[in-house]
């Protein structure tokens, strides 16, 4: 869609306590434009929960209920069956969760909402760190990245939510970035298409936890889209497509070199040239496999 | 609706909240501020869409862009992201 | 809805009545999860969501912390909400059980009291939710499966209330009560409607009115609502013996009492007390002992939050002495009832003594024939502060 179509409504007010050039707060900010004031939102622990600002104000101008960690996914199910029963059906309900509240801690909820085919859209804010409580490791850290737990880089690689979630044979999954916001908005559009859970991934960088200039922030999501490092993607009914923005990486010499990424970031700086190899080394073996899997199915929805 | 015996303050139910966070003016936070040059700017409204803190507004009866400097915390990014660099983060 | 008169069961066990009460009770959500046993409450009351005969949405969770979750968002949305567990499951949503009180909505659970393993034990044992008497939960402890009923109508009742907005826990004895069959009678669909008017909520999720719950507080605003719900829970106690009086004569059941439950203490030297089935054991124990001659009563507690401070003492005044019976223990210290009892005394001059015993613990059977020797036992021994495990 075009941004010119972007709604002009805002619903986070004049105020938050988000950090300068924080993605995650306008990624939130275009999500709302696209969800619209019908919308209810869980959002569990984590950096929303705090750029919310303090009692008795708020930054959100929609009914959000903050809530325990572990539980974004349970809520949301409770939300939907309570607006069931209450004869309410207009209402979108959509869960902002971070890292933690999604991949880790939120993992189990969210699964069983998933499998419960809950209504609503589950985003998960991917600043790739436990930000809020000070930049620890979470399972979606990526591979060789410092973090105040990790501080010799994380050993493992980053976990697969978006394929854990497309196992679940739900309707629609999506990986987004706050520096592409049409192909965001367009995300959103697709999913509220759908009935049952929606998952959408979207990388936002964070200056804070990453260690880099906030001005930055944009241009550095650009480049974890155009060194291919995180393709953007929709798996539609099981089915695999790349987004048009990353479906022009296919070949590789279309894609930015890793280094470029990497080294704009001081949570990579420890990184040695055979590590930035591996990774572009790694990276170029996952966009074999994605262009194998690109427009084909690859989860059964029987 | 909130309970009848209170403390000194008003006790909204469960601590409920729904007073607009406008009154804190995050614009304090900022050491640099954006400068835009008219000449250079196409109006394309980029800025307006990139920043996170909704602080760069479209004035239909202007028909301009306006900073909303009480709220800008000077992060840069409309400066970082325009395309005809118009804009100039300076020291406030 | 179909529309069911008063029944009259025969026989019906704890997690039966827990099933039909929930049924009569117009309930909007229930989220659960299946713990031994509580089992047979989700079974049941999934039949009655497949038969259509309740007009509930039916969420089967993934973990009872998931469940409380649920329970908690559904009723945020104006839902009236239920649910059941026991033992681990009670213990697995502790985080949640705080958190849905600090959010004052007025989600109802009944609870099989179970111990809590290792080593895996089904049987009756109260610390499961006695370790959650800090939650700023309601807590009632039943004695008979009509009680079971009772207590969760008119929790719904009492909950739901603009100055109350609690949640409650209706506790009764794994497989002591939650399997063993009593009679019962079952309120009539009209007369539970009649008495339970729709559930309006203090504060909502609503698009129309967007307010924001649970985001960043300080300590004087934190303290604010913590106070609030401190008074609120104070209420409860005036609200749950208006209510139980109002049940008793909107249904012609005989009073099951408000806090407590006091039997044969009128005369009473000395008073026994205990929490759910474990003191109707004790009644019996009474009787023999009153056989002997001994003056001997109960205050069968049946609020144990908010605790009856008040009643406790009054009764105190005319007892020298009490022996509390706890199915339950914290270690590192006593019997949880015991240790209220005390708490709730303190001060008093002259300072009645106190004796408790921990029996029963982990289920192990106990017979009235064996509450009665250890009252004897403490009356040759000159009553003195004393925990005992006993078999």
């Amino acid at each position: 869609m075009s941004l010119r179509s972007l709604s002009k409504e805002e619903f986070i007010l004049p105020g938050t306590a988000a950090c300068p050039g924080c993605a995650e707060v306008l990624a939130l900010r275009l999500a709302l434009k696209a969800l619209g004031k019908n919308t209810i939102l869980v959002v569990p622990a984590g950096c929303t929960a705090v750029i919310q600002g303090m009692a008795p104000h708020t930054s959100f101008n929609v009914p959000v209920l903050n809530f325990a960690f572990a539980a974004g996914g349970a809520a949301a199910s409770g939300i939907v069956d309570g607006l069931a029963a209450r004869g309410i059906s207009d209402v979108t309900v959509a869960v902002w969760a971070g890292d933690g509240g999604t991949g880790d801690i939120g993992l189990q909820a969210l699964s069983g909402a998933a499998e419960r085919q809950t209504d609503m859209i589950f985003f998960c804010c991917d600043n790739e760190s436990y930000m809020n409580t000070g930049i620890q490791r979470s399972s979606l850290t990526p591979f060789a990245a410092w973090s105040t737990t990790t501080p010799v880089g994380k050993k493992e690689p980053k976990k697969d939510m978006p394929m854990i979630m497309a196992a679940h044979h739900v309707p629609y999954v999506a990986t987004a970035c706050a520096s592409y916001p049409a192909d965001l908005v367009d995300r959103i559009e697709a999913a509220k298409k759908f009935t049952g859970t929606k998952y959408i991934q979207i990388l936002v960088p964070c200056p804070t936890g990453w260690r880099y200039s906030p001005e930055k922030t944009i241009e550095i999501g650009r480049y974890a889209v155009e060194t291919g490092i995180w393709p953007l993607y929709t798996i539609q009914e099981g089915s695999f497509s790349l987004s048009p923005v990353s479906e022009r990486l296919l070949d590789d010499s279309k894609r930015r070199r890793v280094s470029e990424y990497l080294e704009s970031q001081g949570r990579f700086r420890n990184l040695d040239q055979a590590k930035i190899n591996e990774i572009q080394q790694s990276t170029i073996s996952m966009w074999e496999y994605l262009s194998r899997i690109n427009g084909t199915t690859i989860f059964f929805q029987g | 609706m909130s309970s009848k015996d209170k403390g000194w303050k008003e006790v909204s139910p469960a601590g409920v909240c729904w007073k607009s966070s406008s009154t804190y003016l995050t614009g304090d936070w900022k050491t640099y501020k954006p400068v835009r040059d008219l000449e250079k700017c196409t109006k394309c409204l980029l800025c307006s869409i990139f920043c996170p803190d909704a602080a760069i507004h479209w004035n239909k009866e202007k028909g301009d862009i306006e900073f909303d400097l009480n709220f800008c915390k000077g992060c840069g990014i409309c400066a970082n992201e325009c395309p005809t660099k118009a804009i100039v983060m300076k020291i406030e | 809805m179909k529309s069911v008169v008063k029944q009259e069961f025969q026989g019906l066990n704890g997690d039966e009545a827990v099933a039909l009460a929930a049924k009569q009770s117009d309930i909007d959500v229930v989220a659960a999860y299946p713990i031994t046993p509580q089992t047979i409450i989700v079974e049941k009351f999934s039949e009655y969501v497949a038969n259509g005969e309740v007009n509930t949405e039916f969420m089967c969770t993934e973990s009872e912390h998931s469940a409380m979750a649920a329970c908690l968002a559904a009723s945020a949305t104006g839902a009236r909400t239920f649910t059941a567990t026991s033992s681990q499951g009670i213990a697995y949503m502790h985080e949640m059980l705080h958190y849905t009180s600090s959010c004052r909505v007025p989600v109802i659970m009944a609870v099989a009291n179970r111990t809590l393993g290792p080593p895996w034990n089904i049987w009756a044992d109260d610390t499961d939710s006695l370790s959650q008497r800090d939650t700023g939960w309601i807590q009632l402890y039943c004695a008979s499966n009509q009680e079971i009923i009772d207590s969760i109508i008119q929790c719904y009742k009492v909950c739901e209330s603009d100055d109350v907005s609690l949640p409650a826990m209706v506790c009764m004895e794994g497989v002591n009560l939650s399997h063993s069959v009593m009679p019962a009678v079952l309120p009539g669909q009209e007369e539970v409607d009649s008495f339970l008017p729709p559930y309006e909520p203090v504060w909502t999720l609503d698009p129309d009115r967007p307010a924001t719950m649970g985001n960043m507080a300080g300590p004087s605003e934190t303290l604010e609502t913590k106070e609030d719900l401190r008074i609120a829970m104070d209420k409860v106690r005036k609200k749950l013996s208006d209510v139980a009086c109002e049940y008793s004569n909107h249904f012609g059941i005989p009073y099951a009492g408000g806090l407590v439950e006091p039997y044969r203490c009128e005369d009473a030297e000395v008073m026994i007390i205990a929490i759910g089935a474990l003191a109707s054991e004790a009644k019996v124990a009474v009787d023999q002992l009153r056989i002997h001659g001994k003056r001997i009563g109960l205050v069968r507690i049946r609020v144990f939050r908010p605790f009856p401070i008040g009643e406790i003492r009054e009764l105190a005044k005319d007892a020298g002495a009490f022996v509390v019976f706890d199915r339950d223990v914290s270690f590192g210290m006593e019997g949880v009832v015991l240790s209220e009892v005390k708490a709730a005394l303190f001060g008093m001059s002259p300072s009645p003594r106190v004796t408790g015993y921990v029996v029963g613990l982990a289920g192990v059977d106990v017979t009235n024939r064996q509450l009665a020797d250890l009252v004897e036992k403490s009356l040759d021994q000159d009553l003195r502060q004393e925990t005992i495990s006993v078999e």
